[in-house]
């Protein structure tokens, strides 16, 4: 690597104990496994896996400065993939007794045609990274303290401005305890903890009425609110965007030079590249970056990179939902296309190494490639610079989220806080609008990058296939020397502003 | 491939999920709960992907699962749990009973009134067996039909995401402390193609198409759904960019569909109590144009948004939304009909968790008498949407702002294809600037919208 990842590690163990979950839960053993799998394999096949699942969750929201609703919830079951070839045959249960298990195995099994075939005798468990190792999981942790988190948060929002009328306050945790067995001996367990704060406002005055909201969170203990990201951050922070946006003016329509703060807008980097850059979208070839590896895609100050093994982050997991180890993954070197993100199957027909990015959104789903936490690396560039280049055009620091056609490139990600740029000043905030490029050229615009990189607060969720993964991005300031605005403004004198 | 063995849910687990219910609620109500609602789920999946004539995947599988919300006094609470042994069910209720204790007296909370409760009778047509009576061989093929379908109707149809067939059927079972218990079963099949359509300078375009019926013999055949499929992929290629610029905007069903959505974001009671959707407070007043009425009918026999009841055990109904323009009604479920003043429309949605939300039975905008063929035919210059990307939508301003691919009209045709455009506006205007419904009206989900023209929006572009 030509880079220092600009997050070193903290000092934490470096193997983790799980204590096998599911044989003291539920009573497995080795041997029901291994007679599980070979149920599974028991029409032939490649590979045959078993994931199993707990998920134990908490959530409670504030409203009109009221508690109304607070619920727990506990879903457990196993899901059973067969590879035969190309193929992929899948069943799940939520009962995890032996025979429902079985059934589920011997269906999977039908995906393949031939004589039985006998998995890999014997588990070998790997020592695996502890990247969230929290002492007492939050979804463990004294519910009263969490609702001292979003009264809190509702206070603060409410104090920050009187035209503050509306807010709510979440609070969610969950614990996943997982166990994934394939029939190549893996043998993996994680406990993958998560939180998040989010708090949303509504501002209002006679004439007006504008929206803010903030959040954050990662695999982190409830402590975590407490010291690091107060309810207070969060409130504030959703507060001040509402109040912002209450004088916001029209947002400009057409091409023009556009800079993204740094953190969030990462989403750019998630939407513009990362999709596209998906294994199983080049193994198909229905990505517009399908057959690119050693071209230059982007401009040579842009280096990109996924990144799993980030310590506390959202996106981060020890092991991927096929039980491969996670790690820092670089897709874009100095612009030139580096590699992709892999799972086991795209790994094993596009004969490339398993990035452990096959991920899954419960026992429910057949894993496939997703990323993690995905950022462009920082530059040289100062902030004030970046700014200053600008003769006319927009400054976004926050947004709403994103979406992408694999295919034909084309991708949106819609700004709700930003600026004008005008003469190199930032001036005023403009009403929320979605910015749309095109995904294979849309980096080789980039012409300044800075040196603030920054990952989002952690409330990201990325939708693939109908399946939602809990993933982080991230960026520095980064200047693109054109994009398209998707505004409303009307001409000023003699035509569109540009 | 050997078939596969779908396990009948006899008549016999039926009375036992209703009457698990009922128990569940009783215990709560012994436990200390004043008030509670229990809820089950229960359903079984089956789809399968052919690519590239290939099968990709196959997957199939039920499951089931409990929910319970209890109220103490004015504070409530909600648990759930796929865990259904005694003592998983026990840990469900009593975590409800505990977490009770934290939440606050809220003066609008609880259940329906008992005279609400019931659910509409005859038979709704919402299940048929018949999307699990297709041997496992059939399904691939339905999946492999449209799949070549759409392979085979272009030269440039070079690849392909593949074609599809899933069935699934669900069983739903509602019970509370005023005696309410009630069940509904639907289920679902559908068909569809995803084909990938390359040009001669190896620019690449997908797009899809599908059908989805409440009973296989609804479906339309595979072969159709692939043909349209391969058409709809077909006219995207070569797409470009166009200028910065205001035309009249036509707007096909499916993405029509998603702005009639907003309007039902915006009447959602939910926004409207808190005053989060522009739409708040204007009941009784214009705000669309005069030939647009809107419809929400969770009642029409067979409709993939129908029910016997609500999330809440009420009787669905038919409420027009937007008589002429006019604002006529809110869409409500219990909790923000008591806040605004009015009784619940029966639009109660109920997942395993949390309180209640709102959701759309059968959401229509009333069809007009014109084409789409004539209506674009009216236009000079102007953009033909059929794809929305993005979520650029603030209920709160009304500001809008969506990526858009579609085609370009010139002289009342459609011209060329373009892309990697923004539609923008403020959706207060649009409503109102709804100029055109087309007589196209199709139920392809529970919403449906026929394809509408609407003018006065920015196109971003060059």
């Amino acid at each position: 690597m030509t880079y220092r990842s600009p997050y070193p590690a903290r000092g934490h163990p470096i193997t983790v104990d799980n204590n096998h979950f599911f044989f003291q839960h539920y009573g497995l053993s080795d041997r029901d496994l291994e007679r599980y799998l070979a149920a599974a394999l028991s029409a032939g096949g490649d590979y045959a896996d078993l994931y199993f699942e707990y998920l134990s969750s908490t959530s409670l929201s504030v409203d009109e400065s009221m508690v109304k609703s607070a619920s727990q919830g506990i879903s457990a079951g196993c899901g059973i993939r067969v590879i035969s070839g190309e193929r992929t045959g899948y069943a799940y249960t939520d009962d995890l007794s032996s025979s429902r298990i079985l059934h589920a195995a011997r269906t999977a099994a039908l995906i393949a045609k031939g004589p039985a075939k006998t998995p890999t005798a014997g588990f070998r468990q790997k020592a695996a990274r502890s990247l969230y190792p929290v002492a007492l999981p939050s979804v463990d942790a004294e519910i009263t303290a969490k609702v001292e988190l979003v009264m809190r948060a509702d206070t603060a929002a409410r104090g920050y401005d009187p035209r503050i009328k509306e807010v709510r306050a979440g609070y969610a945790d969950e614990l996943r305890t997982i166990l994934v067995v394939g029939s190549d001996g893996t043998f993996a367990e994680d406990s993958q903890p998560l939180a998040r704060m989010n708090v949303s406002c509504i501002a209002k005055t006679e004439t007006n009425s504008a929206r803010g909201s903030a959040g954050g969170g990662g695999r982190v203990a409830l402590d975590f609110f407490f010291g690091e990201k107060t309810p207070e951050y969060f409130a504030k922070e959703a507060a001040r965007q509402s109040i912002l946006q209450l004088d916001a003016r029209e947002a400009p329509a057409g091409d023009m030079e556009v800079v993204l703060g740094p953190g969030w807008p990462g989403v750019l980097i998630h939407e513009a590249v990362g999709h596209g850059l998906e294994a199983d979208f080049n193994r198909k070839q229905t990505s517009a970056f399908a057959g690119l590896i050693g071209k230059k895609v982007a401009s040579e100050k842009c280096t990109v990179v996924d990144n799993g093994v980030m310590p506390w982050r959202r996106g981060s997991i020890n092991v991927d939902d096929e039980g491969h180890a996670t790690q820092e993954t670089v897709l874009i070197e100095k612009g030139i296309l580096k590699g992709y993100l892999s799972d086991k199957l795209s790994a094993r027909l596009m004969g490339m190494a398993d990035t452990g990015n096959g991920r899954r959104e419960s026992y429910e789903h057949i894993p496939m490639p997703r990323m993690t936490n995905t950022y462009l690396l920082a530059g040289e560039d100062e902030p004030e610079d970046i700014i200053r280049s600008v003769k006319r055009g927009i400054y976004a620091v926050n947004f709403g989220g994103g979406q992408v056609d694999i295919t034909n490139g084309k991708f949106v990600f819609s700004a709700s806080e930003a600026y004008m740029i005008e003469d190199g000043h930032v001036t005023a905030p403009i009403r929320g609008a979605t910015l749309i490029g095109n995904g294979p050229d849309a980096l080789t615009r980039v012409s300044m990058v800075g040196n603030d990189l920054k990952l989002d607060e952690g409330i990201g969720t990325c939708g693939k296939d109908g399946q939602a993964v809990p993933v982080g991005v991230g960026m520095p300031t980064t200047k693109l020397d054109r994009l398209t605005v998707g505004g409303t403004a009307k001409r000023e004198a003699g035509g569109f502003m540009q | 491939m050997s078939s596969i063995q779908i396990e009948n849910k006899s008549a016999e687990t039926e009375t036992d999920l209703k009457e698990l219910a009922q128990d569940i609620v009783q215990r709560a109500m012994q436990g200390g709960a004043t008030a509670a609602e229990c809820v089950i789920r229960e359903g079984d999946e089956f789809s399968t992907l052919v690519r590239l004539g290939e099968v990709e995947t196959l997957k199939e599988s039920g499951s089931k699962s409990i929910g319970v919300r209890i109220f103490h006094g004015q504070r409530a609470a909600s648990t759930h749990s796929s865990d259904f042994t005694r003592a998983g069910l026990d840990r469900m209720l009593s975590s409800a009973l505990e977490l009770a204790k934290i939440t606050s007296e809220d003066p609008f909370s609880g259940i329906p009134e008992p005279s609400q409760l019931g659910s509409i009778s005859g038979d709704l047509d919402l299940y048929s067996a018949d999307v699990y009576s297709l041997p496992g061989e059939e399904r691939i093929s339905y999946a492999r039909r449209a799949e070549k379908a759409a392979l085979e109707s272009d030269p440039r149809i070079k690849n392909s995401e593949g074609g599809s067939f899933d069935a699934a059927t669900g069983h739903k079972i509602l019970a509370n402390s005023h005696g309410f218990v009630g069940e509904y079963r639907r289920s679902y099949c559908s068909v569809a193609a995803i084909p990938i359509a390359q040009d001669e300078k190896g620019g690449m375009q997908r797009d899809y198409w599908f059908s989805v019926a409440r009973s296989l013999n609804r479906l339309e055949s595979p072969e159709q759904v692939g043909k349209v499929a391969a058409q709809r992929t077909i006219r995207r290629l070569g797409a470009r960019k166009v200028k910065t610029q205001q035309v009249p905007i036509i707007f096909d069903p499916l993405v029509a569909n998603s702005i009639l959505g907003h309007i039902f974001e915006g009447v959602n009671g939910d926004s409207v109590y808190r005053g989060a959707s522009f739409l708040a407070g204007k009941l009784g007043e214009k705000i669309a144009a005069p030939q647009v009425t809107v419809i929400d009918d969770g009642t029409m026999v067979g409709g993939f948004g129908t029910s016997p009841f609500d999330g809440e055990g009420i009787p669905t109904r038919r409420t027009v939304v937007i008589e002429n323009g006019v604002l006529t009604s809110y869409v409500l479920n219990t909790y923000t009909a008591k806040k605004l003043g009015f009784q619940t429309t029966a639009n109660a949605s109920r997942g395993l968790a949390g309180t209640p939300g709102i959701g759309p039975g059968n959401y229509f905008l009333q069809p007009g008498t014109k084409t789409p063929q004539q209506i674009i035919g009216n236009v000079k210059e102007g953009l033909y949407v059929t794809e929305f990307l993005g979520m650029g939508v603030n209920l709160v301003t009304g500001d809008y702002s969506r990526g858009a691919s579609g085609l370009w009209i010139s002289g009342g045709e459609l011209s060329y294809p373009v892309e990697e455009i923004t539609v923008a506006g403020n959706l207060k205007d649009m409503f109102l600037n709804i100029s055109e419904i087309a007589n196209d009206l199709e139920f392809r989900g529970s919403v449906a919208s026929p394809t509408i023209r609407i003018d006065g929006l920015t196109v971003g572009g060059e």
